[in-house]
């Protein structure tokens, strides 16, 4: 789905969400009350500038209090590499957007991101993956890494990392494997209207991170949750 | 990968009575020993994963060598090799010996 | 960069911080004695994807966790080794800090410090790894509205780079030496994906002032310089504990305030010593050569000094 066509199935009566840039922000009615929406459209790299922006409106929501939920819509590259982002610290910047939807998520408005086309490593991480609850359409395609920078990388062929990839989705880029891996809670329908299903997975969400339990459910990353865990009984002494 | 087990029978069991120790990191060239005392005092038992193939008898004789000049009876040492040369590994070996003969 | 002689002291505290493995930083670091490892090496937990690649695995896969006593407070503790797989978030080391965070919430320790040298995600497990990322900050987060200050130390040999620079920048303060590097993307995968003209990664000192210590302490990417010494590492971090910020709207609004005026003062410049020039610094060339203590003097006296909300 496009960007435009998510818009208008999450809100037929009209909105007020404009992209400038390829970043994303406005809000449209949502049930009885208001969905804010920030985001990167259109495979754009996520630098400096944009996640200063996206952040201040993240701030922006919390700042006139309420219950507005954030929808976190993300088509992007990964983070903008560059010399020039680095010197001005864009780990910074990516983080402070991060902590911005934690921020919103744990002062009562609830996160949720919605990955409809690409997004990868660091841009990922400051966007959909600080969510509460992270959605996906179908044809998404969220990685850390494609496999041929992976061959590059790890010096394995690239072949080899293809025929791998078939039976191992721990490290394989894609929208099934970023699922079994529980980063990605649930795949929306997109023949069926996008807010009700947004607000199903808003009503079922909550502020406990259950990724690692996903994971483990689904087959993906079997062994985190039980590592985690076992590091808190030992640390709290139960 | 590579997995190979020796065990040996010593003359006696390694001093000190310290339980655990480990020494070396897993890297290029390098290794990294765990060595725990849940032996009997003249029994040692050596198991190395190495990421180089084909070795097989340079650590059998870097491993007899060092179980005859240090006797660590009583010691299972488990090995993660990432490729060291025989010289490194005898050294983390020994380094491993004097951690546990610490009181 | 200035070449500090390597010490010739017996005494752990006087060990090079960069040299020592993540174990020896940790030892030295707590109250002598005190270190109690959480899933030791002893029980073996170690990678389930990395005999796939035929690639060998580590005892702690690459990170010691565990509890501590700090200037006699209990202290939770992390250490990722750089040595193994460049300290990278692989499926199991990202659960280890993941359930330190979470422990605490319970255990209210007095502070949780991370000893980062990473290279970010362990690409052999790259999903686990960015998840895990993932949820290292959401903890974080949720340590710091707690009331526990998580106290990041950098200065090790695979610097902080990938997903290690935003959890880095999720932290509380940030402690980092001359040698400490951070950032998202390093040099060479810059260099890959844009060219050498772009960022020559060999060019060290391109590399330091784009990234390294003084850079980002100058800019207020981070909180103190400490010398490459575990003594010094150990001072600043009993420091910084006391100085952490509140998790609030306040303190995220002046990280905003804080960033934006970076980009409006900087966003165009070239280079790391423009910024510093711009800084108030009379000779920016010479920075990279100036001791921690002459470093400490020129930071009080500038104008401005580097805000520090995060």
């Amino acid at each position: 789905m496009t960007l435009a066509e998510i818009l208008h199935s999450l809100f037929p009566g009209g909105h007020g969400v404009a992209v400038t840039d390829g970043l994303i922000g406005g809000d449209g009615p949502l049930g009885t009350g208001r969905l804010a929406v920030v985001g990167i459209d259109g495979n754009t790299p996520l630098g400096i500038e944009g996640a200063c922006l996206l952040a201040g409106r993240v701030l922006d929501v919390v700042r006139r209090g309420g219950d507005t939920p954030i929808l976190v819509a993300i088509d992007s590259d990964s983070q903008r590499m560059s010399r020039r982002d680095e010197l001005l610290g864009l780990n910074e910047y990516l983080a402070h957007l991060a902590k911005a939807l934690l921020l919103a998520d744990a002062s009562g408005h609830p996160t949720i991101g919605l990955v409809y086309g690409h997004t990868a490593a660091g841009a990922f991480i400051a966007t959909a993956l600080a969510t509460r609850v992270l959605a996906a359409l179908p044809g998404a395609h969220p990685s850390v890494m494609d496999l041929p920078s992976v061959a590059r990388v790890t010096k394995l062929p690239l072949e080899r990392l293809e025929e791998m990839a078939k039976s191992t989705s721990v490290f394989a880029p894609g929208l099934d494997n970023m699922v079994a891996a529980g980063a990605v809670h649930a795949v929306l329908d997109p023949a069926r209207p996008l807010g009700p299903q947004i607000e199903a997975l808003i009503a079922g969400s909550s502020r406990k991170d259950g990724r690692d339990d996903l994971g483990r459910s689904r087959g993906g990353r079997l062994v985190a949750h039980d590592i985690a865990a076992r590091v808190v009984r030992a640390a709290t002494g139960d | 990968m590579e997995k190979l087990t020796f065990r040996h029978t010593t003359n006696r069991s390694l001093a000190g009575t310290k339980a655990q120790a480990i020494t070396g990191v897993v890297a290029s060239g390098n290794l990294e020993v765990l060595m725990e005392r849940s032996l009997a005092p003249d029994q040692c038992t050596v198991e190395i994963d190495t990421a180089i193939n084909g070795y097989g008898d340079v650590w059998e004789a870097v491993i007899s060598d060092f179980v005859a000049r240090r006797q660590p009876g009583g010691l299972r040492i488990t090995i993660n090799d990432g490729g060291a040369r025989p010289d490194t590994v005898t050294l983390r070996l020994l380094q491993g010996t004097r951690l546990m003969e610490a009181v | 960069m200035a070449m500090v002689p390597v010490s010739l002291s017996a005494d752990p505290l006087d060990q090079s911080w960069y040299e020592a493995s993540a174990r020896a930083r940790l030892d030295g670091l707590v109250d002598p004695g005190t270190f109690e490892e959480f899933i030791g090496p002893e029980q073996r937990v170690m990678s389930p994807h990395l005999p796939a690649f035929d690639l060998p695995r580590a005892f702690d896969d690459g990170i010691v966790v565990g509890r501590g006593r700090l200037d006699g407070s209990i202290v939770l503790v992390a250490a990722q080794e750089g040595r193994f797989m460049g300290g990278a978030f692989g499926e199991i080391h990202g659960a280890k800090l993941v359930g330190l965070l979470r422990a605490a919430l319970v255990a209210k320790p007095a502070a949780v410090l991370i000893l980062f040298d990473t290279g970010g995600v362990r690409l052999q497990e790259a999903n686990a790894g960015e998840t895990a990322i993932a949820e290292i900050m959401r903890a974080i987060v949720e340590a710091r509205m707690a009331g526990v200050p998580v106290v990041g130390l950098i200065g090790g040999r695979a610097g902080c780079y990938g997903g290690g620079g935003l959890i880095a920048g999720t932290c509380s303060r940030l402690v980092v030496s001359e040698v400490g590097r951070i950032s998202v993307s390093g040099p060479e995968v810059i260099e890959t994906n844009r060219g050498a003209e772009e960022f020559d990664s060999r060019d060290r000192a391109l590399v330091w002032r784009t990234m390294g210590g003084k850079h980002r302490r100058l800019i207020g990417g981070a909180d103190a310089f400490a010398d490459d010494t575990i003594r010094a590492f150990r001072d600043a971090a009993l420091d910084q504990i006391g100085r952490a910020p509140a998790f609030d709207l306040a303190t995220l609004e002046a990280e905003q305030a804080r960033l934006e005026t970076r980009l409006d003062r900087f966003g165009d410049a070239r280079d790391a010593t423009e910024i510093w020039g711009r800084l108030g610094l009379n000779d920016p060339a010479a920075v990279p050569g100036l001791d921690t203590e002459t470093f400490d003097a020129l930071l009080v006296r500038l104008p401005e000094a580097p805000r520090d909300a995060r």
